[in-house]
């Protein structure tokens, strides 16, 4: 879950995000749409715990995000947050399992190969363990970023225009992995796109104003 | 998974930069530890081989040629002086034992020495096989003589004159070799040493004196190693010596002094040289991570979405140059000890000083303390970056 109240954003003296009050709760999915520059970007940032908003307070599950810093917030965001980011940023030197453990290791969880491996076979890429990153498809590569995501089971998962660079069928096809996924570890689920091709797989929308 | 892993995987990813950085380290790791290897071995083996002896009294000339030749076996005497003044100074109240030494003869490239008993004990040289020499024409031979020539006890040999190879030799009056001596670590390794009275015998009979009262009264010696009775000597006896127009007093401390002080112009070039490349190596590790800054804060930005604290990104990079320059230094430890063994080795075939590269120096882990700390210091700007790093800004310029 997460839950928003008198939540701004300024940048560069603009208000670039506006959102009273917001309250999603755990399991939910949703949309939130908007054009570019409408601070869909800036609301995943403030909901991942990587940017501090001007004014508001934000609770993700369960937790003031304002209570926690340094470390402690860096230890919460990477147990209990899984990002999506538009571009996947893989680590090009690590191969794909390699990429997956990397998330339990920087979270400071056990580092479990098994539920690594369980994760990458849900997403139908169990054959490619020992690839590097730049021998992925597009589709593969997204695949690896959403088991990274996830592997440590997540309460959020939030993703940036998942399916920006994809033609139809995957991009499709790319919700609805996002949705299984979040579904399969309980995670509240919010997807940031202005991509109007997918707006039927989830039902629950939030419109942002530029 | 861990950060070793990561730093490996990074590392691995550029090689040309990793390669570039451990070369350029262990290049000048290398050379200071070749230079620390081989300095020190040649320093500690002239400082033992002048201990014990206050001074070295030749003939009049160059301070300088009579230590090296004397007290080293490495130039030509300066001349030789007459027997009767040097038992004559060898009573002198300020004498407490005085060594008669004869040069000029060599066998095979090694120098046959004419020097009392006390010459060998001095050194510490005791029989390994066979015994000391005790009549005329007797020989033993030091452990790495013995070894090179090929001679042991029993076997005969004809001294050639001079110092070098190809001299004349004495072949009517051979040496008979009666020990072997055990190794000293010191000068007396690499001679031929026998009684004063066989050299003597050598050149009379080359010389075709017969009459022994000529031969008496033409007797010299090459030098006189001196050691005092008292301290106060030092101040007064070389000068009491040079006063007399035909001798010349040379002290061994100063004299290798001064020449530890020539050569190490030459030491400290090289010294300097490799400093420059050590420093070469932590503006290397500094680029190579700096790029890897650039090329890497997505990386960066995503590990910290990850979970990963700002300290612990500051730490992959830290760990890196760590491995980094770990890596250069062992190398370059390797590189050093390698070439001081085969530096030894070239020596040892021009029957020089002993030098190995099979020992270790204290030094060398300041060596390695310095090296490693240059590698990190380098790391610590970038690293800084890193932790700095404001991650939703950098994704959000992704």
């Amino acid at each position: 879950m997460f839950a928003l109240s008198g939540l701004r954003h300024d940048y560069a003296g603009w208000r670039v995000l506006d959102i009273p009050d917001w309250t999603v709760a755990q399991g939910e999915q949703w949309l939130v749409l908007g054009a570019s520059g409408s601070g869909k970007s800036t609301l995943l940032h403030v909901l991942a715990a990587i940017l501090r908003p001007t004014a508001g307070r934000v609770e993700v599950a369960g937790q003031d995000l304002s209570a926690l810093g340094g470390a402690a917030l860096d230890r919460f965001r990477g147990r209990h947050i899984g990002i999506v980011l538009q571009r996947l940023h893989l680590v090009a030197s690590l191969t794909v399992l390699q990429n997956v453990q990397l998330a339990q290791y920087l979270a400071g969880l056990p580092q479990d190969a098994a539920r690594a491996r369980e994760v990458l076979a849900g997403l139908g890429i169990a054959d490619k363990l020992a690839a590097r990153p730049a021998e992925l498809s597009q589709g593969q590569a997204q695949r690896v970023a959403i088991a990274r995501a996830i592997v440590n089971r997540p309460q959020v998962l939030l993703a940036d225009e998942p399916t920006a660079n994809l033609d139809d069928g995957h991009a499709l096809e790319a919700i609805d992995l996002l949705a299984g996924q979040a579904q399969a570890c309980g995670a509240t689920l919010l997807i940031a796109t202005h991509d109007q091709r997918v707006k039927a797989r989830i039902a629950n929308h939030r419109m942002l104003a530029a | 998974m861990n950060l070793a892993t990561i730093s490996i995987a990074y590392l691995r990813a550029r090689k040309l930069s990793t390669l570039l950085v451990v070369v350029l380290l262990a290049l000048g790791v290398g050379t200071i530890t070749l230079l620390a290897l081989v300095s020190s071995q040649i320093e500690e083996r002239m400082r033992r081989d002048a201990e014990g002896f206050d001074l070295v009294i030749g003939a009049k000339g160059s301070p300088m040629q009579i230590i090296l030749s004397s007290i080293y076996a490495l130039d030509v005497p300066t001349g030789n002086i007459p027997l009767a003044q040097a038992e004559e100074l060898a009573k002198h109240r300020m004498v407490k034992q005085a060594i008669p030494l004869a040069l000029g003869d060599s066998y095979k490239g090694f120098r046959i020495v004419g020097a009392p008993t006390d010459y060998v004990a001095h050194y510490g040289g005791e029989p390994a096989a066979g015994r000391l020499y005790a009549k005329p024409m007797e020989a033993v031979l030091g452990a790495t003589a013995a070894r090179t020539i090929g001679l042991g006890v029993g076997d005969a040999f004809s001294g050639a004159h001079g110092l070098d190879e190809g001299g004349d030799t004495h072949a009517d009056k051979p040496y008979t070799v009666v020990g072997v001596l055990g190794r000293t670590g010191s000068v007396l390794d690499r001679l031929v040493v026998t009684s004063v009275d066989s050299v003597w015998a050598v050149h009379e009979h080359a010389e075709g004196i017969d009459d022994p009262k000529v031969a008496q009264a033409e007797r010299e010696v090459t030098a006189l190693l001196i050691r005092y009775a008292s301290p106060l000597a030092v101040a007064m006896f070389p000068r009491y010596v040079n006063a007399n127009s035909t001798l010349q007093a040379a002290s061994p401390a100063y004299e290798t002094a001064r020449l530890f002080s020539i050569v190490g112009v030459a030491t400290d070039v090289m010294r300097a040289f490799a400093l420059v490349l050590i420093a070469a190596a932590g503006l290397s590790v500094f680029i190579a991570l700096y790029q890897a800054l650039e090329e890497r804060r997505y990386d960066l930005a995503v590990m910290r979405t990850l979970g990963a604290s700002a300290r612990r990104v500051m730490g992959l990079l830290l760990f890196e140059a760590l491995l980094l320059s770990a890596a250069g230094t062992l190398v370059g430890l390797f590189l050093g000890h390698l070439a001081a063994e085969a530096v030894g080795a070239l020596f040892r075939e021009a029957r020089q000083a002993d030098v190995t590269g099979w020992i270790w120096l204290p030094e060398e882990l300041l060596i390695v303390a310095a090296a490693i700390a240059v590698g990190v210091l380098a790391a610590v700007i970038p690293a800084w970056r890193a932790y700095r790093t404001d991650i939703a800004r950098t994704l959000a310029h992704a």
